[in-house]
């Protein structure tokens, strides 16, 4: 008989990357303060927790407000810089996207330190400013991923048709290009929010101190009381990025479904 | 037919590169205002450049391109007086049929309610009266068309450009967009430049044709004319089909060329009507369409002269059947084609077979 190598490879291999994140919820209603099997019985006193501790509170309306600047930011430079690559041929065109992409593949932590040494030399104060600044660089080049496939989807004889019956380039660009690629758009700050949201080394370097959730929930690690509500709020927070990007999955299908192109495979 | 009107569109010596690439090798003509003309070719032979050049969406690297006798270097598309049906329509997916077919009027003076008429006009016009609430990207292929083509009449251009427009839809469908295409350019006046590697659109559809190959004018003329007395042996090729013999020229005098042609004999031929091209090094050539030369069956006498044949290939269409046969004297076989008539045989391969010929249906490629 045949050992199904590959079979058994697939099965391990999403096993491992999952079972930690089903853990969470299983040990988020677990009535004990330890992260052990045996189970001791249902609760939803941690739940209860995250939702009247006011630091976590605080720490919550500071993340959406950077992880809402960030998608926005993030999602304009990434719609001019996917316009710019897929409409207009120029010798510089390579390089300057490569080094748009660039921070997808350089390691966090890197960027991290040589903003805040640029911050600090420059005098500009650690804020959550300064994590936005940090985060749009992040979150820029899965912006420009996302919506140069959307871009490239778009018929171009679309905008040619609307030269033709009158219009001029930002005429054209806001009554044709803009609407046909929104989907696109929107599934691109969906994602640029998700990471924003989550991400822990750039907050972590160039934060001022103001707790986000990332941040918040590393300091909470240390005292073990408190582990079993880090595991209610992990529990949301998977449960809004899934959302999140499923609607962003969504919109990005429904904006290929629109412009009548067939699906290329997506970002997800 | 055409003669005594106005030139719409004058191409001077026109070049354009792309590159070291020569898309456009000095093309001169004119287009008459009110024509139905046609930029016909293989893919590759510029005719989509050149159409293009007229919309304003490729400059130009020499030359002058003159619309209703003003030259339009630099025009932005959206101040030239003429529209485009595209090849794949681009209809604007997100908008209805009547936000798509008023699209041009945004900056109409006119009130809404004038334009929301100029829209059903133009939707009734195409035969889509009724659809303009519909939305776009709900729409068949021919209907789209029909949308393009209200779309850009509505603005009353000048003239209309067809980069070919009926290429995406099937063959019965095309064959009744040609006719309602001709009717409506009867109808609207307006010059129709139309683009189109199909040989049979072009004749069908046309009042003169360009034949274009590696970015030149072959020949400008009218469906008829192309088709009797194609200039050289390529545009032959290209409208239809020519048998080809070679030959030899033995004199040329003022009215008469006399030449000795493979299997024929010696001829007279008209050198006004029968004669073309200019004398190359590759020699003379015979050309005769399919349907000029018949087969005889028994009993039938040749209207003028006749040939031994062989059958090669017997190819049968319903309607009509292709024999290849090899004339007696010749080396290669050449193409007749007969219609089918009830109670007559289709022949065999192999059959010994009279063909009746006529020196007047020949032309000459010098």
């Amino acid at each position: 008989m045949k050992i199904p190598v590959l079979r058994i490879y697939t099965v391990g291999y999403l096993l491992f990357l999952y079972c930690p994140i089903v853990i969470l919820p299983i040990f988020a209603f677990n009535n004990s303060t330890a992260v052990a099997f045996p189970l001791q019985g249902f609760t939803t006193e941690w739940f209860s927790n995250v939702f009247h501790d006011a630091v976590l509170g605080h720490a919550l309306k500071n993340s959406l407000l950077v992880a809402t600047s960030t998608a926005v930011l993030a999602t304009v430079l990434g719609t001019l810089a996917a316009r710019a690559n897929t409409r207009y041929q120029f010798k510089a065109a390579g390089p300057l996207m490569a080094l748009i992409m660039l921070p997808m593949v350089l390691p966090e932590i890197i960027m991290a330190m040589a903003l805040l040494v640029v911050l600090l030399s420059v005098g500009i104060p650690l804020s959550l400013f300064t994590i936005v600044l940090g985060h749009v660089l992040v979150c820029t080049p899965v912006a420009v991923a996302s919506l140069t496939s959307a871009f490239q989807s778009l018929d171009k004889s679309l905008e040619e048709a609307a030269y033709d019956l009158g219009e001029g380039p930002f005429s054209t660009f806001r009554l044709i290009i803009l609407p046909l690629v929104m989907p696109g758009i929107i599934s691109a700050m969906l994602i640029c929010f998700t990471i924003s949201l989550d991400e822990f080394i750039v907050a972590n370097f160039l934060g001022s101190g103001e707790p986000l959730l990332s941040t918040f929930i590393y300091g909470q690690l240390r005292f073990p009381k408190n582990v079993p509500n880090i595991m209610a709020l992990g529990t949301i927070l998977v449960g809004v990025s899934i959302t999140l990007l499923a609607l962003a999955e969504f919109f990005r299908r429904r904006g290929i479904a629109r412009t009548g192109a067939k699906d290329s495979g997506g970002f997800l | 037919m055409t003669s005594g009107k106005p030139t719409m569109i004058e191409f001077q010596d026109v070049h354009k590169y792309y590159g070291d690439y020569h898309a456009l090798r000095g093309i001169s003509a004119t287009i008459k205002a009110g024509e139905f003309f046609s930029l016909l070719g293989p893919s590759g032979c510029g005719k989509t450049t050149l159409l293009r050049t007229i919309a304003g969406f490729e400059g130009i690297s020499s030359g002058v391109v003159l619309i209703d006798g003003k030259d339009v270097a630099g025009v932005p598309p959206n101040q030239r007086p003429t529209n485009m049906v595209f090849q794949s329509y681009a209809i604007f997916p997100h908008l209805t049929v009547a936000q798509n077919v008023g699209f041009g009027l945004r900056k109409d003076p006119r009130s809404a309610a004038d334009k929301a008429r100029a829209v059903d006009e133009a939707l009734a016009m195409v035969g889509l009266s009724g659809y303009g609430a519909r939305a776009a990207h709900a729409l068949s292929g021919g209907q789209r068309q029909r949308v393009a083509l209200a779309r850009a009449l509505i603005l009353k251009p000048k003239v209309l450009l067809l980069d070919e427009p009926l290429s995406a839809l099937d063959k019965k469908l095309r064959e009744n967009m040609q006719v309602e295409l001709i009717k409506l350019q009867r109808q609207v006046g307006i010059t129709f430049i139309l683009v189109t590697h199909d040989q049979e659109e072009a004749l069908v559809m046309s009042d003169r044709i360009a034949v274009m190959f590696e970015g030149q004018i072959a020949q400008l003329d009218s469906p008829e004319r192309l088709y009797r007395l194609p200039k050289t042996r390529a545009v032959a090729n290209f409208i239809g089909t020519m048998n080809f013999l070679s030959a030899q020229i033995l004199s040329e005098s003022a009215g008469t060329v006399e030449v000795e042609a493979q299997g024929f004999g010696r001829l007279q031929l008209d050198a006004e009507k029968q004669a073309t091209g200019t004398p190359s090094a590759n020699g003379a050539t015979i050309g005769f369409r399919p349907e000029t030369a018949t087969l005889l069956f028994d009993g039938q006498q040749a209207s003028d002269r006749e040939i031994m044949a062989t059958v090669e290939e017997v190819v049968y269409y319903g309607d009509m059947t292709y024999y290849d046969v090899l004339l007696d004297g010749t080396t290669a076989p050449v193409r007749l084609s007969m219609r089918n008539v009830f109670g007559r045989p289709v022949l065999d391969i192999g059959t010994r077979t009279r063909v009746g010929w006529s020196p007047g249906a020949l032309v000459l490629f010098r």
